[in-house]
């Protein structure tokens, strides 16, 4: 009697999704999808988060007072996603603290770009450019997600990503066109961030684990491969129309299928830095524990004087 | 001391101050306590660059020799700032900086109230812009003075050592030389005995409420007016400073 309860609750969920009705925090949902869901929302938390970082490098010697300003409003931005996104892990249950003390012990994962070090000016324009443009890529179809809050949050999220996009290629567009240092910084940036960029999309669809049951249920829909390939005939154009080299040499353009073809990612870094042995996933994580222990005292204040004043 | 001159120095004050609170605010993005107060302290350090900006735009004006807000905010020498000591104090830990801010702020929004029917068209523009988003900081900051000085133990301890440590500072908010009496004759800015006697009401009223205790010393320091800075600010000048002098005569 209950296999055929489950049975028929699971028959309406999937009915709900083929009909592209939200699923919403009240309803019945398989507990796969639940925790699918949950890995998937506050993996994207953290990376807003730690994200936050390689570009917080650069806040103090941003070069003019515009830029400054306009660096502190992206970053706090991003600080601004993981909080929408933290408050919708939490409506699948999922608390905030404990899901921050998983990024801390190691045991949850975020975006892999964030453990390569920012080393220059031009690396802002890099990030922006390149790694918010690769966000905007994976996010956009968010929007469409089954899961109602996620896709809310996701609608809200992608439209400061863009403003995140135009800034970064402003930055990168200007010192291409500056000085021959300025235009070797960009090109240096473009150098570093190119490859990490594209691993932002995951693993080749035929190594790809989760696809194909999150498309079915409408979390993802499109594949890693796709959306990849979308970035890369973006992206391409972009770099030739301000005069950098993508640092590519299989680089090249098939005039059947008008897509760019590129060379082989070095999947080899790819798992090393998912393993945790990037340049900076000790730094990044290091910096975020650093940042919640120095914050314990101010926290337990906090509370303490809030039950004060409860019982006055 | 001819007026222009008074008030270009007076304007570069006003916007040091902000400029350089607003850099030490914004070396906290992405390491704030908590996820909220981490944009909070964002908040603030963008409104400090902003003001920044328009009155360093305002005091190049003023000066006359070519110079914007980002000529002066990025290469000038460290004997040429003129804020007050208290602002490029370092970070410390959250404590200090929400206390460095509030006796701050406690400053500003009765300078910005009065400041904002100065006769000089453009500084009273700047000052009411600047006091909407100065009484929200000095909300923002007495509350949470409160919260930590009415918290537990270790907060307590924490805040009130923040507040010794930077007593000897605030003397230095009331500096008056020639700059200031040739503007309070013109009506440009307030006296700074007014200013004192609200900045006095609110600094007591808040500490109270954080049972806080005000420092007995009556230790002085002050220079930053003249440019006479502590040993902290050549520091954040060479970060702050570094792109422009690594790559002069290049626009970003
Ligand atoms: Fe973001
Ligand atoms: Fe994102
Ligand atoms: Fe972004």
């Amino acid at each position: 009697m209950e296999d055929k309860n489950i049975l028929e609750l699971e028959r309406r969920f999937q009915e709900k999704i083929d009909n592209d009705i939200k699923i919403e925090p009240n309803d019945w949902m398989p507990d796969d999808y639940r925790q699918t869901l949950i890995r998937q929302i506050s993996q994207h938390a953290h990376s807003e988060i730690v994200g936050m970082l390689p570009e917080g490098n650069w806040i103090t010697r941003a070069p003019n007072l515009r830029r400054k300003a306009v660096l502190l409003a992206k970053v706090q931005d991003e600080a601004g996603h993981g909080l929408y996104l933290y408050s919708a892990a939490e409506t699948l249950g999922a608390d905030r603290e404990e899901t921050i003390d998983d990024l801390h012990s190691g045991k949850a994962k975020y975006s892999s770009i964030f453990n390569y070090p920012t080393l220059s000016w031009a690396d802002m324009g890099a990030i922006g450019w390149l790694v918010d443009g690769a966000a905007i890529m994976n996010q956009v179809p968010l929007c469409r997600c089954s899961y109602g809050p996620y896709a809310r949050a996701m609608v809200r999220v992608c439209k400061e990503e863009s403003f995140h996009q135009r800034q970064g290629f402003e930055i990168i567009a200007h010192l291409a066109q500056g000085t021959p240092a300025q235009k070797e910084m960009a090109q240096d940036a473009l150098n570093r961030f190119w490859w990490p960029a594209l691993m932002m999309f995951g693993p080749n669809d035929a190594e790809s684990k989760h696809t194909v049951q999150s498309m079915n249920w409408k979390i993802k829909r499109s594949t890693n491969d796709e959306l990849r390939q979308l970035f890369v005939d973006v992206t391409v154009p972009q770099a030739e129309m301000i005069g950098l080299t993508i640092p590519d040499k299989d680089l090249k353009l098939n005039k059947e299928t008008g897509h760019y073809e590129t060379g082989e990612i070095n999947w080899a870094e790819f798992w090393e830095v998912v393993k945790g042995n990037g340049p900076c996933n000790k730094e990044r994580v290091d910096a975020r524990r650093k940042a919640k222990e120095d914050g314990l005292w101010v926290r337990e204040a906090a509370s303490a004087f809030a039950e004060k004043r409860k019982n006055k | 001391m001819e007026k222009q001159k008074a008030l270009y120095e007076y304007v570069l004050r006003l916007a040091d101050d902000s400029l350089i609170l607003g850099h030490r605010v914004s070396e906290w993005c992405g390491h704030g306590p908590i996820l909220e107060e981490d944009i909070a302290l964002t908040n603030l350090a963008l409104d400090l660059i902003g003001q920044a900006t328009s009155l360093l735009n305002y005091a190049g004006e003023l000066e006359g020799k070519g110079r914007d807000g980002d000529a002066l905010a990025f290469l000038r020498y460290e004997r040429e700032y003129k804020n007050l000591l208290l602002v490029e104090q370092m970070n410390g830990d959250f404590g200090k900086t929400i206390m460095r801010q509030f006796l701050f702020d406690a400053f500003r929004k009765p300078l910005f109230e009065k400041l904002q029917h100065s006769t000089d068209q453009h500084l009273a523009a700047i000052a009411e812009k600047s006091l909407k988003e100065t009484k929200y900081h000095l909300k923002h900051t007495s509350e949470w003075v409160i919260r930590l000085g009415d918290g537990t133990e270790e907060s307590h301890i924490r805040i009130q050592e923040s507040l010794d440590a930077l007593w000897k500072y605030t003397n230095e908010i009331f500096y008056k030389d020639d700059v200031d009496s040739v503007l309070i004759a013109e009506n440009i800015i307030p006296s700074s005995e007014e200013i004192k006697a609200e900045w006095t009401k609110t600094v007591n009223d808040v500490l109270e409420q954080a049972t806080l205790t005000i420092p007995s010393n009556n230790w002085i320091q002050e220079g930053g007016r003249k440019g006479f800075h502590t040993e902290a600010l050549g520091y954040l000048l060479a970060e702050m400073q570094y792109m422009q002098r690594a790559y002069p005569n290049m626009t970003w």
